[in-house]
C-alpha cells in the first residue's frame, strides 16, 4: 500500500482548472520528485494535499485512509502527517527561530515545552543553527532561513514531508546547506514529495521523478529513465532544456 | 476688552479653574473609556466579517452594515438616538451612559476600518503557512496576526482617539458636564464669550496637542521597526 | 419594552426633512469650496513660503486641528459680538466650518504639492514645456490624481460631522430640521431614525458620485466603501 496516493485529482483557481487527474503514489520511505515547467501546477498539488486549495475531484488516500476535505476532522488529521515547507519560507516574522520552530509542537499538539524544545535545539543544530535560536527571520539569510523552515516542519513529525522548491531563491553557495540537510532525511527514510529544479540532485535523491505539464502528469518513473531517456516529446523537449544549461 | 480684563480675576478663581479641570477629566475619560471599549468591539465586529463560510453570511452582513452605517451618519445624531431609544426603551440612565454608549457606537464603527486595514496587511503566506500546521482561525489572529500587525493598527488608532477629543465636545448637548458644557455654563454665568471659549479652545489644545504630536512620533517608530527589528541583538 | 414607534408621523413631515437635508447638502459644498481655496492658500505658503509665512501656515493648521469646531463656531457666536460683530448664527457656522476644514485641507493640499517630484518636473522641462505649461500638463493633474481619494473622503466628512453641528446653534440643516420638528410632535426617535436614513443616503449618493467621477476624470480607483 502506498503512503500517499493521489488518484485523479482536479483542482482549479476559480474557473480555470489548474490540476486536470493527476495520479501519483509514494511508497513509505521512498522520495519522489516532481518537477515541471513554470505554472504546471506543482504548487498547487502540494497545497492541495495539505488543505489549503481545495480539491474539485479525485482521491487523496494517506496510508490507507481517504482524507476528506470538507471535513475539519479529517483535514486536521491530514495536517498532522504531512508537513509542507513553502517555496519562500514563510517563516513568521513575529518570532525568533526557537518559538517558529516549537510553537505548533507546544501550542497545536500540545507536547510539553520542555521536551519539544530539547527536539528542537537537536534539529536546528543539525541545521546547522545551533547559534541562532534567538534570531529572528528578518535576521536571517536566505539559506538559513530556509533551514529554519525545514526545522519547523521536522519539529512537527510529520510522516510525510512536502517540500516546494527549496532552493530555488537560494544563492548557488547556500544551496548545498539545504540539500545536505534533505539527503541526511531521504537517508534516514522519511518519505518526501520534493518539487524541484536541480535535476543532478534529483537524480542522485529520488528513487522516482514525475514530470508534470498543463496540470497533468506526462512521464514518471526512476530518473535514469524520464531525464536521460524521455519518451514523450514534451518530457523530450523540457529536459533538453534544462540540462543544456 | 475692558470688561474681558475687569473679569480675569474674577474668571480665574480657583473654584472655576477646578470646575474647568473637572470638565476636561470627563472629556478625556469618555474619550478614553469609550474609544477603548469602541477598540474592543471592533475586534469583534471585524472577527465576525472575516469568518468564512456561507453560514456566516448574514452575520458578515450584520458586520459590515454596522460600520457602513455608523460611519455615514453624523455623531450628534447618533447621539440623539441613543437618547431617545434609552428614554423609550430604558426609561432612565445618566447622561454619562448615554454618552458613552454613543461614543462606544461611533468609535466602534471607525476603528473597525482600521483594525480590518492591519489585519490585511499581514502577508497571506503567513496565514497559510499557519493553516497548514493546524491553526485554528482564533490562534492564527492571536499568535500571528495580531502580533505583526498592531504597528499597523495602532498609529491610526490612537489617532483617531486623539480627534475623537474634540468630537466629544457635541455630548455638550444632552448635558453632560464636559469642557464645553462648563464652558457654556460659564459664559451664561455673564463671563465674556471671548474670555469662555478661548480659554476652553486653549484647554482642548493642551489635550490634544501633545497626544497628536505622540500619535505621530508613534507611527514612525513603528513603522521603522517594521522593517527593522534590532532591539534583540544589540545588547 | 412599550414603545409603539409611529414612523407615520416622521414621513408626513419627510418634506421639511428634505429641505433639511438639502441645506446640509449646499453647506457640505460651500464649505468644502471655502476650505478649499483656504487650503491651498495655505499649503502654498507652507510649501513655498519663507520663515515666518511657513510658521503663521502651520499656526493656523495646528491650532485649528487641535480645537474641536464647535468651540471655534461658539466663540464667533458668542464672543464676537463683544467687539461689536454681529454675525448670525448661520453667517458664524459657515465661517466656523470653513476656517475649520481649511486648516484640514491645507494638510491634504500640502500633500499633494509634496508628491509633485523633481523628476517630473526635469522631464516637463525636457519636452519644452514653459513654465505655465509644466504647471497645468504636469503640475495640476499629478496633484489632483493623488489627493483626489483624500478629498472625496473629506467632502464626507465635511458633510457628516461637519454640518451638523449647524444645529447646536439652531441652523436647520437636517439635523436642526429633525430637533425642530420633533418637538413640535415628540416623537424623537422616529423622526432622528428617518433623519440618520436620510444622511445614509445623502452620503451614499455623494461617495458613489465621487468614486464615479473620480475614474472617469483622473483614472483613480477611489472605494466607495
Ligand atoms: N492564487 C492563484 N489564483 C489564480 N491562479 C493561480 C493561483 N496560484 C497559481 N495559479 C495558477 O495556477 C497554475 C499553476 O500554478 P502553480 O503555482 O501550481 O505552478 P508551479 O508548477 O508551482 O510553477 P512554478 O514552477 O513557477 O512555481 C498557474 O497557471 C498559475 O497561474
Ligand atoms: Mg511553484
Amino acid at each position: 500500500m502506498p503512503h500517499l496516493d493521489i488518484i485523479d485529482l482536479n483542482a482549479s483557481y476559480g474557473s480555470v482548472g489548474v490540476l486536470k487527474g493527476v495520479n501519483l503514489s509514494v511508497e513509505r520511505g521512498e522520495v519522489v520528485s516532481l518537477v515541471g515547467p513554470s505554472g504546471s501546477g506543482k504548487s498547487t498539488l502540494l497545497r492541495v494535499l495539505v488543505g489549503l486549495t481545495p480539491p474539485s475531484g479525485g482521491r487523496i488516500v494517506v496510508d490507507g485512509t481517504t482524507i476528506d476535505y470538507r471535513s475539519k476532522s479529517s483535514l486536521k488529521a491530514a495536517r498532522d502527517r504531512m508537513a509542507i515547507v513553502f517555496q519562500q519560507y514563510n517563516l513568521f516574522q513575529n518570532m525568533d527561530v526557537m518559538r517558529n520552530v516549537t510553537i505548533a509542537p507546544v501550542q497545536i499538539k500540545g507536547r510539553q515545552r520542555a521536551e519539544v524544545e530539547a527536539d528542537a535545539t537537536k534539529i536546528l543544530a543539525r541545521m546547522g543553527l545551533a547559534d541562532k535560536h534567538h534570531s529572528y527571520p528578518d535576521q536571517l539569510s536566505g539559506g538559513q532561513q530556509q533551514r529554519v523552515a525545514l526545522a519547523r516542519a521536522l519539529a512537527l513529525k510529520p510522516e510525510i514531508l512536502l517540500l516546494d522548491e527549496v532552493t530555488s531563491a537560494l544563492d548557488p553557495e547556500l544551496v548545498n546547506e539545504v540539500l545536505d540537510a534533505i539527503r541526511a532525511l531521504a537517508a534516514e527514510g522519511m518519505t518526501m514529495l520534493i518539487v524541484s529544479h536541480e535535476m543532478a540532485f534529483v537524480k542522485e535523491v529520488s528513487s522516482k521523478v514525475v514530470m508534470m505539464d498543463k496540470g497533468q502528469v506526462v512521464e514518471a518513473g526512476p530518473p535514469r529513465e524520464i531525464i536521460d531517456a524521455p519518451k514523450t516529446d514534451r518530457a523530450k523537449e523540457f529536459f533538453g532544456k534544462i540540462l543544456r544549461h | 476688552m475692558e470688561r474681558i480684563i475687569a473679569q480675569l480675576p474674577r474668571f480665574f478663581s480657583p473654584e472655576n479653574i477646578y470646575f474647568l479641570l473637572q470638565g476636561m477629566a470627563m472629556t478625556l475619560t469618555l474619550t478614553i473609556v469609550g474609544c477603548v471599549l469602541g477598540f474592543l468591539l471592533a475586534f469583534i465586529i471585524v472577527y465576525v466579517r472575516q469568518t468564512p463560510g456561507w453560514w456566516a453570511v448574514p452575520m458578515r452582513l450584520v458586520a459590515i452594515a454596522y460600520v457602513e452605517i455608523f460611519r455615514r451618519i453624523p455623531f450628534l445624531v447618533v447621539t440623539y438616538l441613543v437618547l431617545f431609544f434609552i428614554a423609550a426603551f430604558v426609561k432612565q440612565a445618566s447622561v454619562f451612559v448615554i454618552a458613552l454608549v454613543a461614543i462606544c457606537i461611533y468609535s466602534t464603527a471607525y476603528t473597525a476600518d482600521i483594525i480590518r486595514g492591519g489585519f490585511e496587511s499581514v502577508a497571506r503566506q503567513q496565514i497559510e503557512a499557519a493553516t497548514a500546521m493546524n491553526f485554528s482561525r482564533w490562534q492564527t489572529l492571536t499568535k500571528v496576526i495580531m502580533p505583526q500587525s498592531w504597528p499597523v493598527i495602532l498609529p491610526p488608532a490612537i489617532v483617531f482617539m486623539v480627534s475623537f477629543i474634540k468630537d466629544t465636545s457635541l455630548v455638550s448637548q444632552v448635558g453632560v458636564f464636559e469642557l464645553t458644557f462648563r464652558g457654556k455654563e460659564l459664559n451664561n454665568a455673564g463671563f465674556s464669550g471671548v474670555l469662555v471659549f478661548g480659554t476652553i479652545a486653549l484647554l482642548y489644545f493642551v489635550m490634544s496637542y501633545p497626544l497628536t504630536r505622540f500619535g505621530a512620533w508613534l507611527e514612525q517608530r513603528l513603522a521603522a521597526s517594521r522593517h527593522h527589528r534590532p532591539q534583540r541583538q544589540l545588547r | 419594552m412599550n414603545y409603539t414607534f409611529q414612523f407615520g408621523v416622521a414621513f408626513d413631515v419627510l418634506p421639511q426633512l428634505l429641505e433639511g437635508a438639502v441645506l446640509t447638502f449646499q453647506m457640505g459644498v460651500v464649505t468644502f469650496a471655502g476650505g478649499s481655496i483656504l487650503g491651498l492658500f495655505f499649503a502654498a505658503l507652507k510649501t513655498y513660503g519663507n520663515r515666518p509665512l511657513r510658521g503663521l501656515a502651520q499656526a493656523y493648521v495646528v491650532f485649528f486641528t487641535n480645537t474641536p469646531a464647535l468651540i471655534q463656531i461658539y466663540f464667533l457666536y458668542f464672543g464676537l459680538p463683544e467687539f461689536g460683530i454681529l454675525w448670525d448664527n448661520f453667517v458664524c457656522v459657515m465661517i466656523g466650518l470653513i476656517l475649520n476644514s481649511g486648516a484640514y485641507l491645507t494638510e491634504i493640499m500640502r500633500a499633494g504639492f509634496l508628491s509633485v517630484r523633481a523628476t517630473e518636473m526635469e522631464a516637463a522641462e525636457a519636452l519644452g514645456f514653459n513654465r505655465l505649461q509644466q504647471i497645468r500638463h504636469v503640475i495640476v493633474p499629478h496633484i489632483a490624481k493623488t489627493i483626489y481619494p483624500a478629498l472625496a473622503n473629506f467632502f464626507i466628512v465635511i458633510l457628516v460631522m461637519g454640518t451638523s453641528i449647524g444645529a447646536v446653534v439652531g441652523v436647520d440643516e437636517l439635523t436642526g430640521q429633525a430637533i425642530n420638528l420633533s418637538t413640535e410632535n415628540y416623537r424623537w426617535l422616529e423622526m432622528f431614525t428617518v433623519a440618520a436614513g436620510l444622511y445614509v443616503i445623502l452620503t451614499l449618493v455623494a461617495s458613489i458620485a465621487l468614486a464615479l467621477f473620480g475614474r472617469w476624470a483622473f483614472r483613480v480607483k477611489a472605494k466607495v466603501f
